[in-house]
């Protein structure tokens, strides 16, 4: 098993017909079962055209009853991309994954609140993020598939490439990956730590978890307690920003240390203290986590 | 993005938040001519550079004649302001602001932000008005007052005028101050603001409520719909390094260290700088050159990394997922050519085709250091520093007051030697005692 994502998983590209859209697209459908998963595509516009085989749809929810999705990546551009995560919800999706970079934050407030107001049951990854992979099943998203293995460790984290240095460290070391999830670097999103930690602890297939954050917020902070109190598999992890000065906003919208507030120093402090074992070497993420197995 | 005060006043005024009347001069006699229009006795000459803290900093004087204005305006107008957020170096004072002076009977502070944990924005405010309100925050926390806003309802009379009141506003105002809350709200909700902030907000002598200040930071990703905002942006303000990167679609942030850091992705951009203080080191930058990293991006991202002349020694740092390693290394080599590097070059690349790259580098015939993993390039390069300057930097790693100047010159240049010819052994043997 797994979390979110599996076999028979089955995926509307939003924004299939956009340069990013059509190459992720073809890579992930490369990947593993992606053949079977990658079912349609929307495109109000070319309603009835295909994209190498795949068929697309007006909107995400013809996608639904005609293709049988249950899942959505979105790669539309940013002026645009909380309504298509909004069309997706609508459509009562399982999963909406949105890979977009650049979406305003009030536009995310606005998305965010509706859901909750209307008590959607979608679950949201992103945006701003690499996707969610599970390895030799199926990859959504932008990460490299060929650098993951299957197995039984579970990551969950707000970076790009520091997930794939985390993924890479542990391949290297023969530990595989049950899921890997990347949560985005934005400050209004949708799954946070404590969500996804929630499903790896469910997870009967997901041994242990390396919980990569960064600077700003206190998301860390707070699944970081909900380890201590619930968690029965054993965390591991790293901060990233101890550098960081504060005021600067370092890359993500999210990434930024105010009002002394989210320095990296307070979360690992308090990750430690709520028994996750910590590094602050990120190059050591992959042993450490070998350390607890 | 961030603007002057006098422009966020503006913006204040376009939506119905009263501010004193006030504006903005470049030059001595516009000052002088600007208190004239605006009448009165007294006058408030108010440096606009964007760091806060300018009153401390001496950028803020009040003048009681047109003479002293004068006087204020010439003081303060090509100033070097040095501030706590301008580092020491200070920030040059280009503009000016005269405003009217204001009876003050009480000073309060208004914030604004999105809170990430409710996804909605966040109302600030507490009677501590021209405080640092992050004290405030620390020391007591009771004193702030938060209501978080319904984006579909937005703020509502009765909960705008009940803070009011709770941070001392007289039942009399309380009516005023609560539309000017909500003013506040409809500009930071309709310029898709960031950050704004009245500090002080005050209640004059006749019972008025007026943002004496004005801060206002805007969402970047928003912008696109903002003409009007984009125009008020002042790159003078800005890091003239920060404006070329941004030009090349860069993220770059210029730091106080030796080391250059150029790295794709901006969570493993910031594990890279984390990695070279673990080590003893410290980054000149922040630098995220993005998922595709072409030839022509990596030579830009060198060339900006090198106009900082602090700059002592770079460090690559590559995860190459979609983008191949390949690609990369070609890059590094024709921009290390192209700007003639002078500075040693330590690369680590991971991913695909990281043989490959490898290779590249290493048939360059360029004195490019190779790296296996982030920490073992972050050891390198710290030990190209040391090779060249004895700075007491990743020697003293077992503590003992590492900031005793030496005296005896000869010494010290032997000691570091030694650690050069066993820096591998000894850096290693470190990081395993750190670990434990």
């Amino acid at each position: 098993m797994s979390i979110l994502i599996n076999r028979n998983t089955r995926v509307v590209t939003q924004g299939i017909t956009g340069k990013t859209g059509m190459f992720h697209t073809q890579t992930s459908r490369a990947y593993a079962n992606g053949k079977n998963c990658y079912v349609a595509g929307v495109n109000p516009k070319k309603a009835g055209e295909t994209f190498e085989g795949i068929p697309i749809f007006g909107t995400v929810k013809e996608a639904k009853e005609k293709a049988g999705v249950n899942t959505s990546v979105i790669y539309v551009p940013p002026p645009f991309a909380a309504d298509a995560i909004w069309e997706a919800v609508e459509a009562d999706l399982d999963l909406v994954i949105c890979i977009t970079e650049g979406i305003p934050v009030r536009d995310m407030v606005v998305v965010r609140d509706r859901m909750r107001k209307e008590g959607r049951k979608t679950l949201l990854v992103g945006p701003n993020c690499p996707g969610v992979i599970t390895p030799d099943e199926i990859k959504i998203g932008i990460m490299p598939g060929h650098i993951h293995k299957k197995g039984r460790v579970g990551v969950v984290s707000r970076s790009g490439t520091l997930t794939y240095e985390a993924v890479g460290q542990l391949t290297e070391l023969g530990i595989g990956q049950s899921t890997a999830v990347g949560i985005g670097g934005d400050p209004v999103n949708g799954l946070k730590h404590i969500d996804v930690m929630k499903l790896f602890n469910d997870d009967p297939d997901t041994d242990a978890v390396i919980m990569i954050g960064e600077i700003g917020g206190s998301d860390e902070e707070e699944a970081a307690r909900w380890v201590k109190a619930n968690m029965k598999k054993p965390v591991v992890g790293f901060i990233a920003g101890v550098t960081a000065p504060p005021g600067k906003r370092m890359g993500h919208a999210g990434a930024i240390i105010s009002g002394g507030k989210g320095t990296a120093q307070e979360k690992l402090a308090v990750m430690a203290a709520c028994g996750i074992k910590v590094t602050k070497n990120p190059s050591e993420m992959g042993r450490l986590l070998k350390s607890v197995l | 993005m961030k603007i002057h005060e006098y422009q966020g006043k503006e913006l204040f005024r376009k939506y119905g938040v009263p501010t004193p009347n006030g504006l903005p001069c470049f030059t001595v006699d516009e000052a002088v001519e600007a208190a004239r229009k605006l009448g009165g006795k007294v006058w408030v000459v108010k440096a606009q550079i964007h760091a806060g803290g300018r009153g401390k900093g001496g950028g803020v004087k009040v003048a009681k004649s047109l003479d002293e204005v004068r006087d204020k305006a010439k003081q303060i107008l090509g100033m070097q302001l040095v501030t706590h957020q301008t580092g020491a170096g200070g920030q040059k004072v280009r503009r000016l602001l005269v405003e009217e002076g204001a009876d003050i009977r009480k000073e309060l502070y208004i914030g604004m932000v999105v809170d990430r944990v409710t996804q909605r924005v966040a109302l600030m405010a507490s009677s501590e008005g021209g405080m640092d309100i992050e004290e405030v925050a620390a020391h007591t926390p009771e004193k702030i007052h938060k209501i978080f806003i319904d984006p579909q309802s937005g703020l509502p009379d009765a909960e705008a005028q009940g803070v009011a009141k709770r941070i001392g506003i007289p039942e009399s105002s309380a009516k005023q101050a609560g539309d000017l809350l909500k003013a506040l709200y409809r500009c930071f909700w309709e310029t898709d603001a960031s950050l704004a902030e009245i500090n002080p907000l005050i209640l004059t002598g006749d019972g008025r409520v007026v943002a004496l200040d004005s801060k206002l930071n805007f969402d970047d990703n928003a912008l696109f719909r903002h003409p009007e905002i984009v125009a008020m942006r002042d790159l003078d303000e800005e890091d003239p390094l920060e404006i070329e990167a941004s030009k090349h679609d860069l993220n770059y942030i210029s730091l106080d260290g030796a080391i250059g850091c150029m790295v794709n992705g901006a969570g493993l951009a910031m594990a890279t700088m984390d990695t070279i203080k673990l080590f003893g080191g410290s980054p000149a930058n922040f630098l995220d050159v993005g998922g595709g990293a072409t030839a022509e991006k990596v030579t830009a991202a060198f060339k900006i990394m090198l106009s900082n002349r602090k700059v002592k020694a770079i460090m690559v740092n590559i995860f190459g997922g979609i983008m191949k390693c390949d690609t990369i290394a070609t890059g590094i080599v024709a921009a290390a050519r192209e700007v003639k590097l002078s500075v040693p070059l330590v690369v680590r690349m991971k991913g695909t085709n990281e043989d490959l790259g490898r290779k590249i580098l290493k048939d360059s015939g360029l004195p490019i250091i190779s790296a296996d993993s982030m920490g073992d390039a972050a050891k390198k390069v710290v030990a190209t520093l040391q090779k060249k300057k004895p700075k007491p930097k990743l020697k003293p790693k077992p503590k003992p007051k590492p900031r005793k100047k030496p005296v005896k010159k000869a010494v010290k240049k032997k000691v570091v030697k030694k650690k050069v010819v066993t820096k591998k052994a000894g850096a290693k043997k470190v990081v395993r005692r750190k670990k434990k």
